[in-house]
């Protein structure tokens, strides 16, 4: 079982409140992204439920059993470091084997248990070298090993690609994943990249300055931002805000977002003109930034994209897919077509003047 | 040309540092030199330096008619001995400072080193009554404990530095695979640290080794080690230079050799976190 429970749970470093009094339910097998900017909380909070940082009031429940003052290997959880934290003086076999050691398990068993381990995660040829000798995303793999052969109830990853390079993440990212469906384990998993929140988790919890901004489904979040901030941060490119003054549905809107796959370029005809500045050709896509008066607008068009530089060009949100804040940055609405047209029509008419 | 200068500079830096290397040295070659001359010849006006009549008669002498190899072993017991009790004191101290540190814990770092820039005269008195009233005048443990309280704020110092170094997550992460505080400390930090160890070992067995002030005031026959040896060779009847030569000689020579081929440990444990 791996449900874990934060209820009311809080931090102060000196007098200060990092973590703000925060409710979070986790259930068992879900594979949990905490996601945001650096410094919002979300390693103080992994940590927290790890046991290595004190909780300074609340409680967190593991398995519907109070663990606030369980000391960390009392709580039944594996965690990954982003330094992958091995010891650097046993060999691969002997870091794998190290939390079963520790329970005075049977030598045989140790052994039979490691040596499984490694051939799941393709570490059996290296058992007998040390952390030292090995390459990032093998240390990475073997410190995943060490937290497996223990079969923990929950696994703690705290930002464990990030010392990765960009094509080792994303192989590293699957291999997680796969691992997640395999054992069906509970996993909370750290990163302050959106990519690995959307692509790994089952739920996303995005932080914000020691604050949960919004709990749901990656494409919950994508779709329904409920605050400018989630809607900033999670899709990349970053949606595009535009400043508007404009009442929907008798609430007044002081910000309209659009993400930069919902605009759409003409040569003849549009609610926006503009002129094309940088573009980014991945292949694929290519990111176009438009400058139209006032804002500059990242569109997202298809890698064969005809523009270039300095050609003159009309951008259009499409209907349905438009964003509204409040002056507050909470969201109003962002499904209604009349809401979008009414919009649309304002914002030219800011732009023009 | 500006190889050349290269050149010259790199010349004029050999040349200095050799000029200062055998200035700190040649006392010590000087005592190795007259421990091999007569009497007569090591009080002779016109000293030579290596066309002398060289002997061992000094040598024979000391180990025949002295209790060299008492004060050896005495010496061997209280610098090994205070080194590791030290060790086993600094090493728990060192971990809570590097690893669970408070707002307090660089003042009791800079308390403990003020510690070290105390004449020891200043605690002279209340040291010899306690050790008086305790039984301890004159005897070795007396010494152990004296050694390790003097050696333990460097002690703790350079087992901090070091310990600094050793990123915190491998601990937790032993803590996380179910390691107890012991267990982290005996089978994760103790042997990443162990370069550190031997260092902060080595470099108090030799602090305690030539330790000379408290030797030679807290033990008299029984207890004393190889500097309260040298100094009895000067005696009223005046210095015996060539015999107090030797008796130098033999005195630092196990911990010049220990220090001679223990010299790139002893400096990286010197310099330890002053260069990555």
């Amino acid at each position: 079982m791996g449900n874990i429970t934060l209820k009311q749970v809080t931090k102060n470093f000196d007098g200060h409140e990092v973590i703000q009094p925060l409710d979070l339910s986790i259930e068992n097998g879900e594979f949990v992204v905490f996601v945001g900017p650096s410094g919002c909380g979300k390693s103080t909070m992994l940590r927290m439920i790890a046991g290595l940082e004190d909780v300074s009031s609340g409680k967190i429940e593991i398995d519907g059993q109070d663990a606030t003052e369980t000391p960390p290997a009392k709580r039944g959880l594996a965690m990954v470091f982003q330094s992958y934290a091995l010891y650097p003086h046993m060999s691969v076999r002997n870091n794998i084997a190290f939390p079963l050691k520790r329970t005075k398990m049977d030598a045989a068993l140790i052994k039979d248990k490691v040596e499984k381990v490694a051939e799941t995660l393709n570490l059996a040829a290296y058992l007998d070298r040390r952390p030292g000798q090995l390459s990032g995303g093998q240390r990475q793999r073997v410190a995943i090993g060490r937290a497996i052969v223990r079969e923990p109830s929950a696994f703690l990853f705290d930002e464990p690609l990030s010392n990765l390079d960009a094509a080792l993440r994303v192989n590293m990212r699957l291999e997680i994943s796969q691992l997640h469906k395999d054992l069906k384990t509970t996993m909370i998993y750290v990163t302050h990249d959106q990519v690995e929140a959307m692509t790994m988790a089952d739920k996303i919890v995005v932080f914000n300055a020691g604050n949960i901004e919004q709990v749901g489904s990656p494409m919950a979040l994508y779709r329904h931002p409920v605050n400018k901030f989630v809607a900033g941060f999670i899709g990349s490119p970053k949606m595009n805000f535009i400043d508007i003054e404009e009442t929907v549905e008798g609430q007044p809107v002081t910000c309209m977002g659009v993400r930069p796959e919902h605009l759409v370029l003409s040569d003849t005809a549009g609610t926006w003109k503009g002129k094309v500045g940088v573009l980014e050709h991945l292949g694929s896509d290519t990111f176009l930034h438009v400058d139209i008066p006032g804002v500059k607008l990242t569109v997202r068009a298809d890698g064969n994209c005809p523009y270039e530089y300095g050609d003159e060009v009309y951008v259009s949100p499409i209907p349905n897919q438009v964003h509204y804040f409040d002056s507050i940055g909470n969201a109003v609405c962002n499904e209604s077509i009349a809401r979008t047209t009414a919009s649309v029509s304002s914002i030219s008419k800011t732009a023009d003047s | 040309m500006r190889q050349a200068q290269l050149l010259r500079q790199k010349v004029l830096y050999s040349l200095l540092a050799w000029t200062v290397g055998i200035a700190i040295f040649f006392p010590i070659l000087w005592t190795i030199l007259t421990s091999f001359k007569t009497e007569l010849e090591a009080v002779a006006n016109d000293p030579s330096f290596l066309f002398f009549d060289w002997t061992l008669e000094n040598y024979k002498t000391i180990l025949n008619e002295s209790r060299y190899f008492s004060h050896f072993w005495n010496s061997i017991v209280i610098s090994l001995g205070s080194s590791v009790v030290g060790l086993l004191i600094a090493i728990p101290a060192a971990w809570a400072m590097a690893f669970v540190p408070n707002k307090h814990t660089k003042d009791v770092l800079m308390w403990m080193l003020s510690t070290k820039m105390l004449p020891p005269v200043g605690v002279l008195i209340p040291i010899y009554l306690l050790f008086r009233d305790f039984d301890l005048l004159d005897t070795k443990l007396g010494l152990v404990i004296v050694m390790t309280l003097i050696n333990l704020p460097i002690m703790i110092w350079m087992l901090y530095t070091y310990f600094r170094e050793i990123p915190s997550e491998v601990l937790e992460a032993a803590r996380m695979d179910g390691a107890s505080i012991g267990s982290e400390i005996v089978h994760v930090l103790l042997p990443i640290a162990l370069p550190g160890i031997a260092s902060t070992l080595l470099l108090n067995i030799i602090l305690a080794w030539n330790e000379a002030f408290w030797t030679l005031i807290l033990t008299a026959a029984k207890a004393a080690p190889l500097t309260a040896f040298i100094a009895s060779y000067s005696s009223p009847e005046g210095l015996f230079y060539a015999k107090l030569s030797a008796a130098s000689t033999l005195a630092i020579a196990p911990i010049l050799i220990i220090g001679w081929f223990s010299q790139k440990q002893l400096v990286r444990g010197l310099t330890f976190g002053a260069v990555k």
